[in-house]
């Protein structure tokens, strides 16, 4: 295929906009997929995903249109995979900007738009569900020209449903994108945008070839990694892996690599032959790491070998995945986790509970600390009972917040970013009725329940959308949680010196309702160092008989006194308080009133 | 293996079904008492080979045994084998002078009154049939008739039962001098229709409820009474003229874990080892009885960890301590540990084993986190 008949392009939307519907009539019109053949979001593989309506492994279909070939590459849909979206918007020409003609843009498009302008894409604007009553198109065509600097009568106007438009997104991805530049003859580089696990075929690595050209059998190089391996198969989706002799430069199609740990081969890296090799690999790699950090125990110890077990599978196909084991003395063996983000985290958890059938404890969510010590000493915290007592500076991560609302709701935005330590950075009209609204806020406050919190202010209208900015000093201090006395690691946590007091009293209040009546009184204390920032006392029970027993009540008050003690052996002992579980996830809703 | 001592004979007729009760209960049906009454001693001759050849104790329970026609009754009384103690359970409003003496000529020594209450709201919220003369009168029925061995029953935490109407029942009850008290809280069972017109009451009180355990052992021990198990009190045997011990034997049989035989429908057994309960359903009980066959019975193993674990927890219920030498399988050593440190259960001698005052309040939990 010659070079200048190539078009690659994403499609970028929001959840629930129509990307599959679209992706879906698009590999139809083309004749990629008969109708028989059509399964429904053909592109949305895994299970979660549907169900959840999101993507999290992005993937590259081959179609064929009026002699071109179009690769449609397809983009991660949310915030957490930012790095991968702008990998994946990295390897095309062009964009498809969807947005849904009764909802108009929403931040998470808006968030991704801006990455495919950044990465000089052809952006093609479209209007999608046209059919639908509520449907107000010639509303949603005017925010999206304005947002991409169009002519509103250049924006294509269509019912993925249906299929109405469609054909017309085909021709004008031929027209108005350009075909890819790379030189042919040049040493070969490719761009690794997504990879995935295959668990016989190893690890495969879905590509677009910048210069040159690989071929078969070649052996070849990870730049940055420095990972090397036999090209086993080349090849391209369309829709079904067909496999192919070569792959030239402005296609877009996958390699296996036969390696056996998605780790070794990261997205971003540039492949190049190893006999002749590129001398400089294609900008813009960057390692990830893991922002917001977890505890994950099984609710039943003996599950252990279990939990490690799927999370060594589940890194096999996850390479923004980050675990080692961890300890903690209320919820015995388990481990400590990175994620990319919230979204990250919540996918982990259903993976493990539905693919591997775990029953987890999640512990509350908590950021990156980067802390200096007296000693100049720099270390990174993932736990907060890690913190040492001994600080000479805190750092937390930083992010900064797209949110779009209706304009009525500007003001509870305001009030909320401004409870979350949040710095306003500017707010713009995107049309008449919505406002975009930016604020720098530290990650540590939108991990607990900011997005409820918004969406519950706002009734469900906002959107939300943020980048990693960086790290920032900050006054931030360990409140411990004493329970009888006893420190109890699982419940300590960083905050702001600020909101010490009032974090602190609400933890220890949500405890006392949590942790049932014991024998004795219960100080539950929540303290900074050794000084004491709030307490509450559970009362000791002055009760507790069965009142009756005689012959015929024998066996039913054994059978009583026998799960009363199984429940009390799934309590966790801290020294000789009785605490359950749940009194661990507290801390996971302070702001929330469910009690 | 010499028998089983302790007789139980479940007499389950009521004049009505009182909305907080459990038990296995037959509403009316007097045509039915005498072949009842026949139905039972046919089960007593099919199970007599396991008793010894002298009983302890007899107990008949109910129901309202006293409510059972007087000639099955007397019938029953005079052929259930006789024993040192034998108990029947009385409704007040059931007790007359003929009633009494038909009690003391079938062998009746030890009368337990179901007085619950002496507040007319609360008798009523209870649905209990008699009034508090009811209860004076029997008793005095009782004693002329020459009983020197009463026991009355009350319960606490009725809905609407303020700390000083407690206090009022208790006194009332000790006026009349019983030589046995058993006071139980009220159990609201959910699902009841109890539960459903009285549970929002029972919450809103909750609090002040969980007190009352404590003042009703306090009030009788205040007036000398021995609290000798969980819910049980009788005054001391250094008080009583005869130097008498107090406490009911029967019951005592199952706290020490001796085998007993129960008899009727519903009636639980327990000999050697092997615990059954005979059908709650009457028609099913009667039938079997025509056929000269033991009832339908739900039959339980008890292997030795259970027996273990019943002896501990039925022996912790008393205040004289509990040989615990031969129950160290059954028993969690760390949580005894805890439990010694935090003042609830505390060692007697070497072998010994017994809850403290406050461990005896928290009787249950401690005694949960006692088991192995």
């Amino acid at each position: 295929m010659r070079q200048d008949t190539i078009r690659n392009f994403s499609i970028i939307a929001h959840i629930d906009h129509g990307k599959s519907t679209l992706a879906d009539r698009i590999l139809e019109l083309t004749n990629t997929v008969t109708g028989r053949e059509m399964r429904e979001q053909l592109l949305d593989s895994m299970e979660l995903e549907r169900e959840r309506g999101i993507t999290i492994k992005a993937q590259a279909v081959r179609v064929l249109w009026k002699g071109h070939q179009l690769n449609l590459i397809d983009t991660p849909g949310h915030v957490d995979f930012t790095y991968e979206v702008s990998r994946s918007l990295q390897a095309c020409e062009g964009a498809l900007l969807v947005v849904d003609a009764a909802q108009g843009i929403e931040a998470q498009t808006l968030a991704n738009a801006y990455l495919a302008i950044e990465n000089d894409l052809e952006i093609v604007p479209v209007v999608n569900k046209i059919d639908l009553p509520q449907a107000n198109p010639d509303a949603a065509a005017s925010e999206i020209a304005e947002l991409v600097g169009e002519d509103a009568a250049r924006v294509l106007r269509i019912s993925a449903k249906t299929g109405e438009g469609v054909a017309a997104v085909l021709d004008a991805l031929v027209e108005r994108v350009p075909a890819p530049a790379g030189e042919a003859s040049a040493p070969a580089r490719a761009l690794i945008f997504d990879s995935s696990y295959d668990q016989y075929r190893g690890v495969v690595a879905f590509v677009r070839v910048v210069d040159g050209r690989f071929t078969h059998g070649e052996p070849l190089r990870a730049m940055a990694q420095g990972t090397r391996f036999e090209a086993e198969e080349l090849g391209f989706f369309s829709p079904t892996m067909r496999a192919a002799g070569q792959l030239t430069a402005g296609e877009v199609g996958y390699v296996i690599t036969g390696l056996k740990d998605v780790s070794r081969l990261r997205v971003g890296d540039t492949l190049t032959s190893e006999k002749l090799p590129a001398a400089e690999p294609l900008p813009g790699y960057k390692d990830v790491k893991p922002m917001v950090f977890s505890g994950l125990f099984p609710t039943d110890s003996d599950d252990y070998p279990e939990l490690r077990d799927a999370l060594e599978r589940l890194k096999l196909n996850d390479a923004a995945l980050f675990y080692e084991p961890e300890t903690s003395q209320a919820l015995g063996f388990g481990f400590r986790c990175g994620f990319l983000g919230l979204l990250h985290m919540e996918i982990v958890r259903e993976r493990l509970e539905r693919e591997f059938d775990l029953d987890l404890i999640v512990t509350a969510p908590n950021v990156a600390y980067r802390v200096v010590t007296p000693t100049g000493a720099e270390v990174e915290v993932h736990n907060p009972s890690e913190l040492p007592n001994e600080i000479e500076r805190v750092e937390e991560p930083y992010i900064r917040a797209s949110i779009i609302v209706p304009k009525e709701y500007v003001g509870q935005i305001m009030e909320l970013n401004t409870e979350r330590r949040g710095r306003f950075d500017h707010m713009e009209y995107l049309s008449e009725a919505r406002v975009l609204l930016v604020y720098e806020l530290p990650l540590a406050e939108i991990v607990l329940d900011y997005y409820d919190q918004l969406k519950s202010r706002t009734r469900g209208y906002a959107s939300f959308d943020y980048d990693i900015v960086g790290f920032r000093e900050g006054q931030l201090a360990r409140v411990d949680v004493l329970i009888a006395g006893e420190s109890v690691d699982a419940l300590s946590m960083i905050v702001h010196r600020d909101q010490a007091y009032g974090r602190g009293k609400a933890l220890v209040e949500r405890l006392r309702a949590e942790i049932p009546r014991q024998h004795f009184d219960v100080a539950v204390q929540a303290a900074i160092g050794s000084r004491v920032i709030a307490r509450e006392t559970i009362k000791a029970k002055r009760k507790d008989v069965l009142a009756k027993c005689y012959g015929g009540d024998i066996t039913r008050k054994r059978k009583l006194l026998e799960r009363q003690k199984a429940g009390k052996k799934r309590m966790k002992q801290v020294g000789a308080v009785e605490v359950p579980q749940e009194a661990f996830l507290a801390v996971l809703d302070l702001d929330g009133n469910r009690k | 293996m010499s028998g089983v001592r302790h007789l139980y004979v479940h007499l389950p007729f009521c004049a009505h079904r009182c909305g907080y009760c459990d038990f296995v209960t037959a509403v009316g049906r007097r045509d039915q008492h005498a072949g009842y009454v026949e139905a039972l001693l046919g089960e007593l001759e099919l199970e007599r080979h396991l008793l010894a050849p002298r009983l302890e104790t007899v107990f008949v329970g109910g129901g309202t045994p006293t409510y059972t026609e007087p000639r099955a009754l007397a019938h029953l009384l005079g052929a259930l084998p006789s024993a040192a103690e034998v108990t029947v359970e009385a409704n007040p409003e059931t007790v007359t002078s003929e009633l009494a003496t038909l009690l003391a000529e079938g062998g009746v020594t030890r009368v337990s009154l179901g007085v619950q209450s002496f507040a007319p709201h609360l008798l009523r919220t209870l649905e209990r049939r008699a009034e508090p003369d009811d209860v004076r009168r029997a008793v005095s029925i009782l004693r002329v008739a020459g009983f020197d061995n009463i026991s009355l029953d009350l319960i606490y935490g009725i809905p609407g039962q303020s700390p000083a109407e407690l206090d009022r029942d208790l006194a009332e009850a000790l006026a009349l001098e019983p030589e046995h008290l058993s006071c139980y809280e009220l159990e609201a069972k959910p699902g009841t229709r109890f539960t459903f017109a009285h549970g929002a009451a029972l919450t809103l009180q909750a609090d002040a409820i969980e007190g009352y355990f404590e003042r009703v052992v306090d009030s009788l021990q205040g007036a000398g009474y021995r609290w000798y198990e969980t819910s049980n009190f009788c005054r001391p045997a250094g008080r009583d003229a005869s130097r008498r011990d107090l406490r009911s034997r029967h019951n005592l049989a199952y706290w020490l874990g001796r085998d007993y035989l129960g008899l009727g429908m519903g009636a639980v057994s327990t000999v050697r080892g092997r615990r059954w309960r005979n059908t709650p359903r009457l028609s099913a009980y009667l039938a079997a009885a025509s056929r000269v066959q033991p009832p339908d019975r739900e039959l339980e193993q008890l292997d030795g960890p259970v027996r273990l674990r019943e002896r501990l927890l039925l022996g912790l219920r008393l205040d004289e301590p509990l040989d615990v030498s031969k129950l160290d399988s059954a028993i969690d050593r760390p949580a005894l540990e805890r439990l010694e440190k935090l003042g609830l259960a505390e060692r007697a001698g070497t072998s010994h084993l017994r809850l403290t005052r406050r461990g005896r309040f928290l009787g249950g939990g401690v005694t949960a986190d006692l088991l192995s």
